[in-house]
């Protein structure tokens, strides 16, 4: 007993018992990622139980889709996850395209997979950007942005946002690809692949950046899934769960033909094809370590999926294909689709009674419930900790209050 | 995500004679095939999909309350149902990628009186991930759940009234000294 007393701080600290007290974190705390607040009780620098409060960017999403048509809706779900806005958009695509039954054309598909897959670098980007604030570094955050940046020039020659997109329609797509894009995006990724291994070096490997993940807010796969976790935290948890992979037919089918090993952690492996660092050795599975990696690994994923998709979109003859129309009929019924978005499973819920305006719209945020497991992973945690596991989420409050 | 008609008539049989009088109606041919599961059955419903049956259906997805009630009384002539809520479970197994969702039928107020919201049994006990799924309906449409640790209001404030996603809500003119519309 002596010995792990000697060993580990904290159980010192429990020993020495001081005052309760209340801490709040936020609303406007920087590293609260938005507008979460997050009131700690502490016991000294021990968190003895940490409650989030959240709602304060509720914006009646849901009740607005009910007075709107199914495409008016899609502006909406880009305010959502506002960092990627292009899967948001395409989660309720096809959403309301499976309800309908419609295909879209082969060329839109690929064009489709393009555009998701560079949206999710970019998340991504910001993700460990912003997990480098939250652990009180701020050059990684620059770096990411710099690259990040590009994208976001991409998307803007696309459809003249840079932020709320509303490209990927019902039924399509808003326009096709302005002249010389793809050589521009092959170009941006030429030049990023390398970069990739500097935000290695800033991070990953990086020895603070290591003492301050490894072993910390460690979630069990089991709890993952009794939460409905989903996307790279259930993945940095070491459960095997890719929906573009295990998703409904109507998602899957984008992917199809396309050659991606699902990035999941599992102890020591991880697809080899590249190359990159070990897993330190004090790092444990379903810690936060492990969730950033996931999110590194699938940057590299999704830069295989681009280059992918620019080489059979060029390759496809035919017409895009026209979205559907503004004020589209839908059949009576309803629809649940999941897509696997940057931050975790999307799904979209729509019933319908045979006008062209929805009955119901829900959203099921996957921020929402990777959240809703903070309070366990931060019991017993210290207070610096918190941070520290809040960001390994990467939550974004728009998509979790909507 | 593939449906339950996969598993066919067989999966169900076996719900029937696992939780006696749950299953209440199955519509299989639709887009997204589902079951609906007696109220007062529900607890004992989710216990059996976690744990005995053999697909297991180890995680909740998403919890949904739909509000039937038309709000126009020339519409409300014409539609074919009556006025109701209808909460929805949409269901997931890890081990065979399957999903399934079940729909429980709720008076819209509790033995019709009016302000007084319809109850439900919490599913907490059986998925943890529930917790805040069901504060949100609570919230913005009104289901009491019963034997929830800690049931109160997520999304809007503490102090606000009434239930946002009802067909019938009204939105106020003012909130401490706030303008609304």
């Amino acid at each position: 007993m002596s010995q792990i007393l000697d060993d580990d701080q904290r159980i010192i600290e429990f020993d020495v018992r001081t005052d309760e007290m209340l801490v709040n974190m936020g609303p406007q705390h920087p590293s609260t990622h938005g507008v979460l607040r997050l009131v700690l009780r502490t016991d000294g620098e021990i968190v003895s139980e940490m409650e989030p409060h959240i709602g304060y960017l509720h914006r009646c999403a849901e009740k607005i889709g009910e007075n709107l048509t199914a495409r008016q809706w899609i502006p909406y779900t880009d305010r959502m996850d506002y960092l990627a806005a292009m899967n948001m958009n395409l989660g309720w695509s096809l959403a309301v395209e499976k309800l309908l039954r419609y295909q879209v054309s082969e060329k839109a598909k690929h064009l489709r997979v393009l555009i998701v897959e560079l949206n999710r670098i970019a998340s991504h980007l910001v993700g460990m950007g912003a997990y480098g604030l939250d652990l009180g570094t701020f050059s990684p955050f620059l770096y990411a942005f710099r690259e990040r940046e590009k994208i976001l020039d991409l998307f803007e020659e696309v459809c003249g946002a840079r932020l709320t997109y509303s490209y990927i329609t019902v039924g399509g797509m808003t326009a096709d690809l302005p002249p010389g894009w793809l050589q521009r995006c092959e170009a941006f990724l030429d030049q990023f692949e390398p970069i990739i291994q500097e935000y290695h070096a800033l991070l990953t490997t990086n020895a603070i950046f290591v003492k301050r993940t490894a072993k910390i807010g460690v979630l069990s796969p089991e709890m993952a899934i009794d939460y409905g976790c989903t996307g790279p935290v259930l993945r940095g948890s070491g459960v095997d769960i890719d929906l573009r992979r295990d998703g409904e037919s109507i998602y899957t089918a984008m992917y199809d033909g396309y050659a991606f090993e699902v990035a999941v952690m599992k102890n020591g492996h991880y697809p080899r094809d590249h190359e990159y660092p070990a897993v330190p050795r004090d790092a444990i599975l379903g810690d936060c370590w492990h969730r950033f990696f996931v999110r590194m690994l699938e940057v590299v994923q999704s830069m295989d999926l681009v280059r992918q998709s620019i080489d059979r979109y060029s390759q496809c003859k035919g017409a895009l294909g026209e979205p559907l129309k503004l004020a589209e009929k839908l059949p009576a019924g309803d629809t649940y689709l999941e897509t696997e978005c940057p931050k975790g499973q999307m799904g979209f819920y729509l019933v319908t009674d045979g006008t062209s305006i929805p009955w119901r719209v829900r959203a099921r945020s996957s921020s929402f419930s990777n959240l809703a497991v903070s309070p366990e992973l931060c019991r017993g945690c210290l207070i610096a900790d918190v941070p520290a596991i809040v960001g390994s989420l990467d939550v974004v409050m728009g998509e979790i209050d909507r | 995500m593939k449906g339950i008609s996969m598993r066919g008539t067989d999966f169900i049989s076996e719900l029937e004679a696992a939780v006696d009088g749950a299953l209440i109606g199955r519509h299989l041919d639709v887009v997204d095939p589902w079951l609906e599961i007696a109220a007062d059955k529900l607890l004992e419903t989710c216990r059996w999909l976690k744990d005995l049956c053999e697909i297991r259906f180890d995680g909740l997805q998403c919890i949904t309350a739909i509000d039937w009630f038309e709000p126009d009384p020339k519409k409300a002539a014409k539609v074919e149902w009556e006025p109701h809520t209808e909460v929805i479970y949409h269901l997931w197994s890890t081990k065979a990628r399957a999903s399934l969702v079940l729909k429980v039928k709720l008076p819209r107020w509790q033995g019709n009186e009016e302000g007084k919201i319809p109850e439900l049994s919490s599913v907490v006990s059986v998925w943890r991930g529930a917790d805040w799924h069901e504060r949100e309906v609570f919230d913005l449409s009104g289901v009491q759940f019963n034997g929830h640790p800690d049931l109160r209001r997520i999304l809007c404030p503490e102090d606000w009234d009434g239930y946002p996603l009802r067909k019938d809500y009204e939105m106020p003119l003012e909130y401490h000294g706030m303008r609304g519309r």
